[in-house]
């Protein structure tokens, strides 16, 4: 007879305060999922539901009642009676210098409108730290067919890392070298990606908050100025190659593929995909010349 | 996992580096999958390899890394990242010797500026004689001095110091000759609650900066349930202007080791580790050979650790993460090291002076006295050991101030006193009335002659080399600080006003939402100087 297996208690609610509102959350959630419950709109950057919460990016700080320092909604349990600001003072102080140190020193043009939001919100001035300010302007590394790296628009938010490593791919192509203002992500000795372990999943890409990862087909478009969202429309369907059965959204302009992502909520993928699924598109537009 | 290399292959000197740490590889079998649980979980010998490869050849060439990576199943992208990450680790080919100068703030004043041709490194603890200079000399017989090499330093103390000088420190009869090991063998006499409870009753704060109960930290880690509990004892002294750790180390090191071992029985620990910093040679090898002269007697696996010039491995997660073979980043807290710590275990960590006290709470003749280390401008820097709450001024009575324009209390992460405030008392209390902290008990003295931007400047410059670069509070706001300071002193017109709320807007965030103890004060000693020090007066 089979041993019997300890399979944890069952999970507990436990209420705490948000804004002086009183929620109620399964323990073990995060400040940040009682915030959602709440629809109190948090900022963030460097999470994602589908990735391990790294908390570097700092913009979904909020304070806890009794904390000496703000603390990160994302990866912070809640407990029970806790006491949360999301709007106070220090918290939208906070807020406002993370976006405005990031948007003077990485280009965030291609940022969603959501982020572009938040920096209303809190009233972010990124120019205030004057002209001289540093940036990590680069060139944009092209160096396959796949995908273009465009580092000048890299926030180090860690999510690419994380992707190409222990929470999708196990790749391991990638990782932060280098250290404070200096660190970036980079292949082992800045080695082009065909001399890499990269296997063109495209996993970073989307992931990536900023549009430092990108299609090549949509780095080439918007170089040529024919990228238009607004004329693009999104098709779903499961991907043909194996039986695994990932969902596909194909974005497609002027009936062409331009690129393909995966819902992040989808059960078979979390947003994930592999080479196949994600760049294996060509052959439905070769047309006969 | 698949390691893919490309740097094309090893030397055999290289190789012969690794494999005379790691031991030899196994023979290759093309039927046989080489990796697996059993080599990943050598991850934690990467920065020993990286040293021992490093120490052979003068750097660490890609073939080695890759090597390296393949021999402990690490991608080479994530080896390179921690190779990177320390200032330490050369990416080129060097010289077989390399002079590594001092040019922080007290090597500065004793003017390391002059000295061309040589890589510039921040405080290398040697202050009390500084300028100050770490030589290396790579090769089969590899060595590292620190120089100058005879120490005309002051010790003074009669508690915690009061072996300095007079045990021979590579002996361990002459330890025995001075009541060696009693306080060891009196802790098993006694057994570990008692011990917790004498450390908790002597109301022990951790001497390491942060000045937390040190009974409270070894209570957690004694109840904690999951095994096995390990201990750290953080010897990475890196604050600027701080060497009590390296004089204790240097002369003292069997008692640094019996103090480990009385930490670790009392608090269940089956092994523990001492990360010493790599610019302390000398004291890493004293503390090897007490371990290995003492090994039957202390009932536990003590290892030594060697840093690789991070500042930010003295924060005790980042200290985790290098010995586990990561980059040297904090860890977000909770959970705290008591319950998650190294190797993701319950963790007791505490610094050598604090683990020194314990030596003495045990052997009952704890003098709650702390060690400061002056230096800059005074005719006897070196280190001191006072009573608690002893005032400012006796102590730069006694190492000699002359007329004193400022004193920088704690070293970087510290604050400035100006003439009229050093009549405070050295205490936990005393400087937090005054808005300042005993930090790691750095004291340094800048009379009227220093150049005091130029000492901002520096300090400004050392948080952006050191930053970690995980948090954006701290990647960017230390960079933008050093900017703004430049700004500022260099330029005649412009705006103050607006610089300096610029700096206390980047300050106030930094304090609030950086990860780590790193960020949280890395603007302190700057905005203690611009409103304590008459810096912005032309």
């Amino acid at each position: 007879m089979a041993e019997a297996v300890f399979v944890g208690l069952p999970k507990r609610f436990v209420s705490l305060s948000i804004d002086g509102r009183e929620v109620e959350v399964l323990e073990g959630s995060t400040i940040l999922d009682a915030c959602r419950r709440l629809e109190v709109d948090t900022p963030t950057l460097c999470q994602l539901d589908n990735l391990t919460p790294v908390n570097v990016c700092r913009v979904c700080v909020v304070e806890v009642e009794g904390a000496r320092v703000l603390v990160p909604a994302c990866s912070r349990r809640v407990e029970a009676g806790m006491k949360v600001r999301t709007d106070s003072e220090r918290v939208r102080h906070s807020r406002r210098l993370v976006l405005e140190l990031l948007g003077s020193s990485v280009d965030m043009s291609l940022c969603s409108a959501q982020v572009r939001g938040w920096m209303e919100r809190y009233g972010a001035v990124p120019e205030r730290f004057g002209v001289g300010a540093a940036t990590v302007a680069q060139p944009v590394k092209v160096d396959n067919e796949l995908y273009v790296r465009d580092y000048s628009r890299c926030i180090l938010c860690y999510k690419c890392v994380e992707a190409c490593g222990v929470d999708a791919q196990n790749t391991f192509a990638i990782g932060v070298a280098g250290r404070g203002f200096d660190a970036h992500i980079s292949t082992e000795f800045d080695t082009p990606l065909p001399d890499s372990a990269c296997v063109y999943c495209g996993n970073c890409i989307g992931v990536c908050p900023t549009g430092a990862l990108m299609f090549k087909s949509e780095h080439d478009m918007r170089g040529a100025g024919t990228w238009d969202e607004g004329r693009q429309s999104v098709t779903e369907t499961v991907c043909p190659y194996c039986g695994v059965g990932c969902m596909l959204e194909l974005h497609v302009q002027d009936n062409s593929i331009v690129k393909v992502t995966s819902p992040l909520d989808h059960s078979v993928t979390s947003g994930h995909l592999c080479v196949k699924g994600r760049f294996g598109f060509e052959f439905v537009q070769r047309r006969k010349g | 996992m698949d390691i893919r290399t490309t740097g094309g292959p090893a030397t055999d000197v290289e190789m012969a580096a690794v494999d005379g740490l790691l031991g030899d590889p196994e023979p290759v079998d093309h039927r046989v999958a080489y990796g697996g649980r059993a080599v990943r979980s050598l991850r934690h010998l990467l920065l020993p390899v990286l040293h021992a490869i490093q120490d052979r050849t003068g750097w660490v060439s890609r073939g080695a890394l890759e090597y390296a990576c393949r021999r402990l199943s690490i991608p080479p992208a994530e080896a390179y990242g921690v190779v990177s990450f320390y200032a330490r680790f050369a990416h080129e080919p060097r010289d077989a010797k390399v002079v590594h100068v001092c040019d922080d703030i007290v090597c500065s004043l004793a003017g390391a500026n002059a000295v061309e041709g040589a890589i510039r490194v921040p405080c290398l603890g040697l202050c009390d004689r500084a300028p100050a200079s770490l030589v290396e000399r790579f090769g089969a017989d590899y060595q590292a001095v620190q120089m100058p090499e005879t120490p005309p330093h002051v010790v003074a103390g009669v508690q915690l110091l009061r072996r300095v000088g007079v045990v021979d420190p590579e002996s361990i009869e002459s330890y025995r000759a001075h009541g060696g090991f009693a306080g060891l063998q009196r802790a098993r006499e006694i057994g570990r609650e008692a011990v917790i409870a004498m450390v908790s009753e002597a109301k022990l704060l951790g001497r390491g900066g942060a000045a937390f109960p040190t009974g409270r930290k070894w209570e957690s880690v004694a109840k904690a349930q999951a095994q096995p509990h390990y201990l750290v004892c953080n010897a990475d002294e890196s604050e600027p202007g701080t060497f009590k750790d390296r004089v204790l180390m240097e002369n003292d090191p069997f008692a640094v080791v019996e103090a480990m071992a009385i930490a670790a029985f009392a608090t269940g620990c089956e092994r523990g580790y001492i990360y010493v910093r790599d610019e302390y040679p000398l004291a890493r090898r004293r503390i090897g050979k007490a371990i290995s002269q003492s090994r039957e007697l202390l009932g536990v696996e003590l290892e030594v650790r060697r840093g690789a010039g991070a500042y930010i491995c003295g924060e005790e997660t980042a200290l985790f993460n290098s010995i586990e073979g990561k980059r040297g980043e904090p860890r977000n807290k909770p959970p705290f090291p008591v319950e998650v710590g190294l190797f993701g275990k319950p963790t007791l960590v505490n610094n050598v002076e604090t683990l020194l006290n314990v030596l003495d709470i045990v052997n009952g003749d704890f003098g709650d006295t702390r060690i400061f280390c002056v230096s800059g401008r005074v005719s006897r820097p070196g280190v001191y050991e006072v009573p608690m709450g002893t005032p400012l001024r006796s102590l730069l009575e006694i190492a000699g101030a002359g007329d004193i324009q400022a004193v920088l209390l704690g070293g970087a992460a510290g604050s400035f006193l100006t003439a009229d405030q050093i009549d405070v008392a050295l205490s936990f209390e005393g400087t937090r009335a005054i808005g300042a902290t005993l930090g790691s008990g750095a004291v340094i003295v800048f009379d009227e002659t220093a150049d005091m931007k130029e000492v901002l400047l520096r300090i400004a410059r050392f948080f952006r080399d050191e930053s970690c670069g995980q948090c954006v509070p701290c990647r960017v706001g230390t960079k933008r600080q050093e900017e703004i300071l430049e700004r500022m002193f260099t330029e005649r017109d412009g705006d103050r006003s607006a610089d300096v709320m610029l700096l206390s807007d980047i300050a106030q965030a930094m304090r609030d939402a950086s990860i780590c103890g790193l960020g949280q004060t890395a603007a302190n000693a700057i905005a203690s100087g611009l409103t304590q020090l008459k810096v912005l007066n032309g």
